[in-house]
């Protein structure tokens, strides 16, 4: 029988390895975008597990909020990202580094 | 849902209407005449301010089924907040204009934000809090990429973008556990549910609770999440900065106060250890590292996380007289910061981005007053008497003692004065050093006024600190 704490543990484990894939990655800033989505997609599991336990339909209606936050995220980020294309012809993680101190 | 619902949400929904109807009539002004934009901003930013104070309960009123809450704190911080996004807009004006940016999109966003803020600063449940947050950093995200020409406004919008969305992860992901342990969203209900079951699974809660708490972090910009803060202080563009450096930080408030205090009160022996370890953290990186800066933009940052310090540890003591400590510190802060970056603005001419500290030497030559009110708004950012600043370490130093951690207000003390390095360090400059750039400080006459208003204010509100004071006490009685 698979129970609530199977879900909350593939939960975290996707949401560990959407930061991994943050912290990892220093290389293609699209792959960051697409783990910022999977960090995303991890709490929904979370939600929408926690809500069949519960019988209460708020955690639902929680997920689609963030899907929509999420969408508009994502246009914001890939539009940031084309303004950083422009200006320097490249998108490693690793370049971003003109500011110090 | 009644009459009283949307009367209570009227100011967000006027915004939200007048928002759409200057970005409609946007579209219909050319760029000669894009001035009309910016009045008509302000037409709307007075307006709401009016509807506010119209409709301003007496006594805390919740409403939409327990998901919005109109009290005397969302009351004060909403005004303030739409106070604020004006004094940026003016700030912004004739900078925008003489760099070409001159484009509704400022406006539109810095509306978009404040309304974001106002969402937030009545938010009285888990899901309206998150919406108002992203609204406001969406919002965020792209002013600081409103210069498209820009190398460094990119990078730092994408830095800001990437760790904000990381942020909201994780901030969510606390959410999430707190609904599995409560089973509800609205803040009345979880600090209910918490007070009702003393032996409730806790680990789960704390799990949920420290995530939490990362997200406040960052919104605050404090250590050991602050590393956006400094970056997007210097690449953005000096009016957007001016913007991120003020109302946002009393969002910021209203969004620790409202989860921690409102909906977690019961757990504060848990969350108050972690919030005294970051602001413990902030105070001591953000006053040592910014000695170190060169760039006025990248100071002000690092002493904004310093600041920041100062306003978690007056929520730490988790008593009424800390919670009006982090209020009166949090408006009176800003009203300096603000004025600082006005100034930096005015230092910056066509084709000439003014953010070197080196840029401020020998201005009293050149422009004694307004170098006279950056002295008056450094030294407040010191914490110098008369100024308000003062006023506000105090409280806060006062708060702390109050609730019993004499360790905390000596170290708040040390830091303060390894603070007034950096700060003193710019009046040195605009007094005793001889000036490398003989150009005068234009400015038009409303900014001229505004600013000098400005910079009076920190004097004026120093010397008569008792009402702002006494205001932020009756509100903190107000907080549950």
């Amino acid at each position: 029988m698979i129970g609530l704490q199977h879900y909350l543990t593939l939960s975290a484990m996707l949401f560990v390895l959407s930061i991994a894939g943050i912290v990892i990655n220093r290389r293609n800033l699209i792959l960051l975008l697409m783990c910022i989505e999977l960090m995303l997609l991890a709490v929904n599991f979370n939600f929408i597990a926690f809500s069949r336990y519960l019988g209460d339909d708020t955690g639902q209606v929680f997920v689609f909020f963030i899907l929509t936050v999420a969408a508009a995220e994502a246009a914001i980020g890939l539009a940031i990202l084309v303004v950083l294309f422009r200006n320097r012809r490249s998108i490693n993680v690793q370049e971003l580094n003109t500011m110090k101190g | 849902m009644n009459l009283t619902d949307y009367i209570s949400a009227a100011p967000e929904m006027i915004l939200l209407v007048l928002i759409c109807v200057v970005l409609i009539a946007d579209l219909f002004i050319d760029n000669e005449h894009r001035v009309a934009t910016f009045w008509l901003s302000m037409a709307a930013l007075a307006i709401t301010g009016w509807s506010i104070l119209a409709t301003a309960p007496i006594e805390r009123v919740v409403v939409f089924d327990g998901s919005y809450v109109s009290d005397p704190l969302s009351q004060i911080l909403k005004i303030t907040a739409v106070a604020f996004v004006a004094l940026a807009f003016l700030y912004a004006r004739d900078y925008l204009r003489a760099n070409d940016l001159h484009k509704g999109e400022y406006y539109l966003l810095g509306l978009f934000g404040l309304l974001g803020m106002m969402i937030m600063t009545s938010a009285n449940s888990l899901l309206t809090m998150y919406l108002g947050l992203e609204t406001l950093a969406l919002s965020l995200y792209a002013l600081v990429a409103i210069d498209r020409n820009s190398a460094t406004a990119a990078e730092s919008a994408m830095k800001y973008f990437v760790l904000g969305a990381i942020a909201s992860g994780a901030l969510l992901y606390g959410i999430s556990w707190i609904y599995g342990v409560t089973g509800t969203l609205k803040f009345d209900e979880i600090a209910a549910v918490i007070a009702a079951e003393p032996d409730l699974n806790n680990l789960p809660l704390w799990f949920g609770l420290a995530f939490l708490i990362v997200g406040i972090a960052f919104k605050f910009g404090a250590v050991p999440f602050h590393m956006w803060l400094p970056d997007v202080y210097q690449g953005a563009r000096t009016p957007v900065t001016l913007y991120i450096a003020s109302a946002p930080k009393l969002a910021a408030l209203a969004f620790t106060v409202r989860i921690l205090v409102d909906g977690l009160g019961g757990l504060q022996d848990v969350w108050a250890d972690m919030i005294m370890v970051v602001a413990v953290l902030s105070l001591l990186v953000g006053n040592v590292i910014a000695i170190a800066q060169t760039n006025i933009k990248r100071m002000l940052g690092y002493s904004a996380i310093a600041h920041v310090g100062f306003i978690l540890l007056a929520i730490f003591c988790g008593t009424d007289k800390g919670y009006a400590a982090a209020l009166f510190y949090t408006l009176t802060y800003i009203v300096a910061t603000a004025g600082a970056f006005g100034i930096v603005i005015l230092l910056s001419r066509r084709g000439y981005e003014a953010e070197s500290l080196a840029d401020f030497k020998g201005l009293n030559e050149r422009s004694p007053w307004f170098t006279l009110m950056m002295m008056f708004l450094m030294l407040s950012l010191t914490g110098i008497p008369p100024f308000i600043g003062f006023f506000g370490k105090l409280n806060v130093i006062d708060a702390v003692l109050s609730s019993g951690y004499p360790g905390l207000a000596v170290l708040m003390v040390v830091a303060s004065v390894v603070g007034a390095f950096y700060y003193l360090r710019v009046i040195w400059y605009m007094y005793f050093e001889p000036a490398e750039d003989q150009a005068v400080l234009q400015a038009s006459a409303d900014t001229r006024l505004v600013l000098s208003l400005n910079g009076v204010a920190v004097l004026g509100l120093g010397i008569v600190p008792g009402w702002l004071w006494a205001l932020c006490t009756q509100i903190a009685l107000s907080i549950r």
